[in-house]
């Protein structure tokens, strides 16, 4: 599904915004970065309530559709600033991880 | 008759320089090692494994180094990633190799790091996989991805 269509169906809100015609595969939640490193696939979308810079090297490295911040958790300026530059798609989201979860994965497999 | 082999061409040297703690810039040698590699037209596999084993190296030089620095060598048959740094040394390289063993700090942990998952990791995405290390001195680890070799 098209990345776009995933976002306002689930009322993110976007940071940094690279491609938004993006194929949405699946997704994978987790705070683990090795985790994420070992196991997510390209054009997965990663949920997460890490913030910080590396976030982004793991999502570009990984070739991820985008990261969603769960809960609220903000990524502070320089964050959306790197993930802007390396062409990240950065999202947040208001609910829980576990709600964003199960929202996006009836998305996907409704 | 033939003659002694020549070694395969080089095609790619670069050397990255990484600081320890510097968690601000870790992340961005596996970037440029990242972006040299799609550069010179390699697969999406070979990008993926060679980012994902550097990303690992570079961030255990950076989390519990004194840090070093990181050599890319792409030569016609394979790509090479060396991590060479300055200690402090790992006392048992079979467990700090086991999947869940970590001796990461808890701030560490808090931001996602210390899974105990990096050498596993470095390792399921390298052909050829070899650490040394003695304490006091330091740790060097060669990674080689062979090209145009079956993965699973």
């Amino acid at each position: 599904m098209e990345l776009g269509r995933v976002v306002s169906e689930l009322g993110l809100e976007p940071l940094a915004t690279g491609d938004l015609t993006r194929d949405v595969q699946g997704g994978y939640a987790c705070d683990l970065l090795s985790d994420v490193l070992a196991h997510a696939e390209a054009g997965d979308l990663w949920i997460t309530h890490q913030r910080h810079l590396n976030v982004v090297a793991v999502a570009k490295l990984r070739d991820l559709a985008g990261v969603i911040f769960a809960r609220g958790n903000r990524p502070s300026p320089d964050v959306v600033a790197r993930a802007a530059q390396e062409g990240v798609n950065l999202f947040l989201s208001s609910e829980p991880a576990f709600e964003v979860a199960g929202r996006l994965h009836r998305l996907l497999h409704p | 008759m033939t003659g002694p082999q020549a070694p395969p061409a080089l095609r790619l040297k670069r050397i990255y320089e990484v600081a320890p703690r510097d968690l601000e810039r870790a992340g961005t040698v596996s970037t440029e090692v990242r972006r040299e590699l799609l550069a010179l037209g390699m697969s999406p596999e070979v990008v993926r494994r060679a980012s994902v084993v550097c990303f690992e190296g570079e961030m255990n030089m950076v989390l519990y180094s004194e840090g070093g620095r990181i050599i890319l060598l792409v030569k016609e048959d394979r790509v090479e990633l060396l991590f060479s740094d300055r200690g402090p040394g790992i006392a048992d390289v079979n467990l700090a190799s086991q999947p869940g063993y970590s001796t990461a700090p808890d701030w560490a942990r808090e931001l996602g790091f210390g899974a105990g998952l990096g050498i596993t990791n470095m390792e399921e995405n390298s052909d050829l996989f070899k650490i040394r290390s003695r304490v006091g001195k330091g740790t060097v680890v060669r990674a080689t991805i062979l090209l145009g070799v079956p993965f699973f």
